[in-house]
């Protein structure tokens, strides 16, 4: 099988961002926690796309500059997913996502008695207290965060 | 500028500095009884606690300083609805270095990131109580002479007692160190502790419900109170409160050296037969807590008198980001 005989095509994109090898069923998920709704440009999202190396696969093209995804956020939902920066329609970067050390404003604080509970316009920070594990506890209160995947 | 919000947000090695000094101040009070003239400690007291206020307090006048603060959330300007941010602020344009203790974790970490001043942890929920630790670790030291290779019995409400978490946080770090932990099921250490903190640094512990069975294997024994509330049934509080109970017979058992420590208020955890033993220090703990008060005021206040025992880059190493 040629590579791409069975790929669903989206319009190229000539400047912009594309995220590869997201899970499927993952990219509406990617799409609200990015905030992709709140940019104003084109945003195609190809769902369950067949691949190779996963058997299915979403990908998201955004027609933005890179500075506007928030890359930490994007490495903590999957840091396997493949970051492709397009410049004048080819890819001129493959970046690699690495697990943040730390997270502001990407998950939220459930623990009752913290500061956060209670302090107007406090930052929701969490960093990284084990890598292997991939835990994030609260920088206030040391609340560990229990993500869905884990 | 540096603050203090765990324990651990000193190295072994500033923390052993800091107990030199504390144990300097003991030995020679007037020598630091004014090193502090002219400067003030707020206590920022949002939730009460006498005990840990007063010896802030006496801390601070030991040296020489002044006191400003409010005792409860009620007589002070939270009760407007003043945000900790805000408050700490203000405070700085008063004082010279804060001392907050409030019910949400996580509270002075706040107050830190806007103080202009240095912000000592006095406690914030069941989160952390980092002098209550210095206070344990400074007791162990001094009665001790060392800190390391001892055999820790750490006895009572394993699961909600935040000061027996950072004392075995900050005892960890020292080699030879082995605890004993003597708690019924219902109040063992939470798992997090058994995962993170002792098992990954591969430190050996066992647990036990009998406080007679681990008596004399201990070097320390830190008592902690069994609350009646903790229980799932009357029955079993019945059934185990006594082996929680530590009188002048299970002393018996103890080693002759065996220290026996408690963080206080004791209700009935300790009997009182057990008070004229010499092994019963809990009530010299508390005057070394306030001498490592004071040596941790000196500390955040960049004091000449505190460099000679700290050395130059103690202000210089912050916690990091």
């Amino acid at each position: 099988m040629r590579q791409g005989e069975h790929m669903l095509n989206i319009g190229g994109l000539h400047e912009g961002v594309v995220l590869d090898h997201i899970p499927a069923g993952k990219a509406m998920d990617i799409y609200k926690r990015l905030k992709l709704d709140k940019l104003d440009c084109q945003v195609a999202m190809i769902m369950r796309a067949r691949s190779n190396k996963m058997g299915q696969k979403d990908i998201i093209k955004v027609e933005a500059p890179l500075e506007l995804l928030n890359l930490d956020a994007l490495g903590f939902i999957d840091h396997s997913i493949t970051v492709n920066i397009i410049k004048d329609a080819v890819i001129v970067e493959k970046r690699k996502l690495n697990l943040p050390k730390k997270l502001v404003n990407i998950i939220h604080c459930k623990n009752p008695r913290c500061i956060t509970s209670i302090e107007q316009g406090l930052d929701q920070v969490f960093y990284l207290s084990d890598p292997a594990d991939e835990i994030y506890r609260c920088v206030y209160c040391d609340e560990k965060y229990h993500s869905s995947k884990k | 500028m540096r603050h203090c919000m765990s324990p651990l947000d000193f190295t072994v090695e500033e923390l052993d500095h800091m107990m030199d000094l504390a144990s300097d101040i003991e030995k020679n009070p007037d020598r630091y009884s004014h090193v502090c003239d002219g400067k003030k400690i707020a206590t920022l007291f949002y939730e009460p606690s006498t005990r840990t206020r007063l010896s802030f307090e006496t801390a601070m006048l030991n040296l020489g300083g002044k006191v400003i603060g409010f005792s409860s959330a009620q007589s002070s300007s939270a009760a407007k609805g003043e945000s900790v941010a805000d408050t700490i602020r203000v405070i700085s344009c008063f004082a010279d270095i804060a001392a907050i203790r409030h019910p949400k974790e996580g509270a002075p970490y706040v107050a830190s990131l806007h103080s202009g001043i240095p912000v000592i942890n006095a406690g914030d929920g069941g989160h952390q109580h980092p002098t209550q630790t210095l206070t344990d670790l400074t007791t162990i030291r001094a009665i001790k002479g060392h800190m390391d290779h001892l055999t820790i019995g750490l006895c009572g409400d394993l699961k909600f007692g935040r000061t027996v978490h950072s004392l075995i946080s900050a005892l960890v770090r020292y080699p030879g160190i082995r605890f004993i932990l003597i708690s019924p099921e219902e109040l063992r250490i939470p798992d997090y502790v058994r995962e993170d903190v002792l098992k990954k640094n591969n430190v050996p512990f066992e647990e036990v419900i009998r406080l007679e069975d681990a008596m004399p294997e201990l070097d320390v024994l830190y008592m902690t109170r069994v609350q009646k509330e903790r229980f799932f049934n009357e029955e079993d509080y019945v059934r185990m409160k006594d082996f929680y109970i530590l009188d002048a017979e299970k002393m018996k058992l103890a080693k002759e050296d065996c220290t026996v420590l408690h963080p206080l208020p004791r209700v009935n955890e300790i009997s009182v037969d057990v008070d004229p033993d010499p092994r019963a220090c809990y009530f010299r703990q508390v005057q070394y807590g306030v001498y490592i008060r004071m040596a941790l005021i000196m500390a955040l206040l960049d004091i000449p008198e505190s460099r000679q025992f700290l050395g130059d880059e103690f202000q210089a190493c912050g916690k990091e980001e």
